[in-house]
């Protein structure tokens, strides 16, 4: 049980349009070329929008924005048309700076603040001038934008519709309680279409706790239920003198998960997804293998981690490969990385496949396991820079 | 794991060097280890940490005295810069080990604080009966700390009868001194887990600049302070009436330990708006997301384009005094790192440690939040936990527990 906040909180955002071309961060980047005509300040108060300059060369600009004013504030880099947003950096509070970068080709220009985040903001024109450095406007972007995010939400819905058509199968298995081979045979299996999506079917905070909590995550007064519990009656092996559950509670457990995936599928029909979600979504699936999987953590009664393994992986593998092509515009050498740190570790999953799926994570060697986790950090790594690049 | 805390009195300005030379204290200066209180809880942080907890193993009462008061003699030596034991490592006979083991030959005291404290372990066995006739004066509050979510803690790390802390500007003067207390205490304790720290987390003392955690945040900005001395007496000592049983225990305090791993790699890799959306202050200067210095008082209410500009499950919101009745603790936590683990990944994390006048106000609630709410803790595991009642300073002609036994 996680709780990733990128998809959550990403939902509450009326997201600009991809946009931008912008990247915030928080340290001041006037070290772009030491070019100081492209490194810009600005001092958002409470009524005043004071911009360093009114006009920068074409090429890498960077705004640092300090919020000299008593409440948040944010600072935009609108189109000439005053609507389309270049670039924006939001959520400055008081005191605190926050600088912008910005490719930007010639042209005329809006900038505002807007202290109090309400509002048209306090609006100037803003010129840049022809220059030398030439800034590459990709006129098909918003395509590959659309496409990446259209593919993504449509392979997240596919992904719930599986899970929810095994998960019925799975239960009624466990149910039946003279077919637990079946259901065994079946669970990894089912929990495959969860782990693909991992990180948005746990962004509901309600369902998660129910469907996918492990015994050691459970609060004080909380009752476990979900697919853990239910691996835990069906591999009791672990766990000692355990007390199997009987038919009715079976009964219990087994339609309780399956109501919430119902729920859960409902829920995942309605969602699109914006490419920063799709690669941050990426990242975290490899978070979620780099903590709970190739340490043997998720799956501790039946061992059958490799499984969760391989479908996160898928889940990342088919995040990225969405947003690839954007990728490819803006840091091709990323990209090229990222495709070989995926191969690579796909190699070592292949190798430890079965006719049944895949060896269970008691049989991996030590060797094995650290091979494994070696791959996973240096796919991580340069895939934590996947969501900036696609945005910038 | 900032969030409320107190602490450090450089002893009631008891210090024989000047601790108000800057914040970095003077490796030469000592502590009193007598006094109304303890040294190593208000104390100035030091920057080293030796913690060790014993399993009681004799059933003797009276060894168990005995050890107290050898401890007693032993630390305050050492606290002064001296040999563990009367004779010295090099000055004795031939024939014999010595009485000190001697890796702190010609080094200074390095503010040296040894701390005592007693388990729930001293007072019952597992069964509940009494060990040391002791049962009858085991206050309320001094209980196995309950299960919080997301423990996942190791046994071998966990708990004890006993416990001793120690803090020194120097490690090796650190070490010496829980070597050579361990080794007073062959068939008497036996060592149940011991922990190293290398950087401390906090500041105790307004002389002291904000040290940072390992994930690069500052960490107890919002400590209780040694100066703040009317919250010490409020969140920080035990008071004569606070519990029937524990009488003996005023002017002491409760000292929790949770030994908190980081996954250090993962939280590497998240970009620097979430680190400071979880945290909810900004990584360089700590300020809050609200706006300010470090030491502004968080706005909570101020909005932001997605909910508060705070978070809701923002760590400085989570554990910060205001949600939990004012109640504070006093922090003295250490960075760590115990090598690799089999992945290669850092073993590493930080090993808190608070003060507090009574968990069951001052951490359980708070520790509850935290484990439930907290963005934080994506990045944590809880692997090791206890909870120590230390009692009163040692005045003289004490030994020190001297009024549990009393």
């Amino acid at each position: 049980m996680k709780r990733l906040s990128w998809l959550a909180a990403a939902l509450l955002v009326a997201a600009p349009a991809l946009a931008a071309c912008g990247t915030e961060s928080t340290k001041p980047s006037g070290d772009s070329g030491g070019d100081d005509a492209r490194a810009l300040t600005v001092a958002s108060s409470d009524d005043a929008c004071e911009v360093s300059a009114t006009e920068a060369p074409a090429g890498t600009i960077s705004f640092d924005v300090t919020n000299t004013g008593s409440q948040v504030t944010e600072f935009y880099l609108l189109a000439e048309d005053g609507l389309r947003i270049v670039a924006e950096v939001e959520n400055i509070g008081p005191n605190i700076t926050r600088a912008l970068t910005a490719s930007v080709p010639a042209g005329t220009y809006v900038t505002a603040c807007k202290p109090g985040m309400t509002g048209d903001g306090i609006r100037a024109e803003f010129t840049v001038t022809e220059s030398d450095e030439e800034v590459e406007v990709s006129a098909d972007e918003q395509e590959l934008v659309t496409q990446a995010q259209d593919n993504y939400a449509a392979y997240v819905q596919d992904q719930s519709d599986q899970l929810l058509v095994k998960t019925r199968e799975f239960v009624e298995l466990y149910k039946a309680g003279d077919q637990d081979d079946e259901a065994r045979a079946l669970y990894a299996d089912a929990r495959t279409h969860w782990e693909r999506i991992e990180t948005v079917a746990e962004s509901f905070g309600d369902l998660d706790p129910k469907m996918d909590a492990r015994e050691a995550d459970l609060e004080p007064g909380q009752k476990w239920t979900g697919w853990h519990l239910i691996e835990k009656d069906l591999w009791p092996a672990r766990a000692g003198k355990y007390k199997s559950l009987t038919a009715q509670e079976r009964a219990t457990y087994a339609d309780d998960l399956l109501a919430n995936t119902e729920t859960l599928d409902g829920r995942i029909q309605e969602l699109t997804f914006t490419v920063d979600q799709i690669a941050n979504g990426s990242r975290g699936l490899l978070e979620e293998v780099a903590t709970g999987k190739v340490t043997g953590e998720e799956e501790y009664w039946s061992r059958t981690d490799l499984w969760d393994f391989q479908a996160n992986v898928d889940g990342a593998k088919v995040g990225f490969d969405g947003v690839k092509p954007l990728l490819e515009q803006k840091d091709p050498e990323l990209a090229t990385e990222l495709e070989s740190r995926f191969d690579e570790l796909q190699e070592l999953l292949d190798a430890q496949r079965t006719d049944e799926g895949f060896r269970y994570y008691d049989e991996l060697s030590g060797d094995e396991i650290k091979a494994l986790s070696d791959a996973v950090n240096a796919l991580s790594e340069p895939l934590s820079r996947l969501t900036a690049a696609v945005l910038s | 794991m900032a969030a409320a805390g107190a602490a450090g009195a450089f002893a009631a300005g008891r210090a024989t060097a000047d601790p108000g030379a800057g914040p970095v204290a003077s490796r030469a200066a000592a502590y009193d280890f007598r006094g109304p209180h303890q040294a190593g809880i208000v104390t100035p942080a030091q920057d080293r940490l030796h913690f060790a907890a014993f399993d009681v193993t004799t059933d003797s009462r009276e060894e168990l005295v005995t050890l107290l008061q050898a401890w007693t003699v032993a630390a305050e030596r050492m606290t002064k810069g001296h040999g563990a034991g009367e004779i010295g490592p090099v000055e004795g006979s031939l024939d014999l080990p010595p009485d000190d083991t001697g890796e702190a030959i010609g080094l200074p005291a390095s503010g040296l604080t040894i701390t005592f404290g007693f388990g729930p372990g001293l007072f019952r066995d597992e069964q509940g009966r009494d060990r040391f006739g002791l049962a009858e004066r085991q206050p309320e509050a001094l209980q196995t700390l309950p299960h919080f979510p997301a423990d996942n803690l190791d046994p071998a790390r966990s708990y004890g009868d006993l416990c001793i802390q120690a803090c020194a500007d120097d490690p090796q003067v650190a070490v010496h001194a829980i070597r050579n207390l361990v080794r007073i205490g062959f068939g008497t304790v036996a060592v149940r887990w011991s922990q190293l720290g290398f950087g401390r987390t906090s500041s105790t003392s307004t002389s002291q600049d904000t040290p940072r955690n390992l994930f690069g945040f500052k960490d107890g900005t919002a400590n209780v302070k040694a100066e703040e001395g009317d919250v010490l007496e409020q969140h920080v000592w035990v008071g004569e009436g606070d519990d029937a049983r524990g009488g003996w225990l005023a002017g002491g305090s409760y000292l929790v330990t949770r030994r908190i791993n980081m996954t250090i790699e993962v939280w590497d890799r998240q970009p620097l708006g979430d680190q400071e959306a979880f945290v909810g202050r900004t990584k360089g200067s700590g300020a809050p997301l609200s706006g300010g210095e470090e030491f502004s008082s968080p706005d909570f209410e101020m909005p932001g384009r997605s909910g508060p500009i705070i978070a809701a499950d923002a760590h400085v919101r989570v554990v910060h005094p205001e949600q939990h009745g004012g109640a504070k603790m006093l922090r003295r936590g250490y960075n760590f790192v115990d090598g690799s683990d089999a992945l290669g990944g850092l073993n590493a994390g930080l090993f808190f440690i608070a003060y507090v006048r009574d968990p069951r106000t001052g951490f359980i609630p708070i520790q509850n939040a935290m484990a439930k709410s907290d963005a934080l803790m994506e990045y944590l595991k809880v692997t090791g936990s206890a909870l120590f009642a230390v009692p009163p300073g040692v005045q003289p002609g004490e030994w020190v527990g001297q009024s549990l036994f009393a």
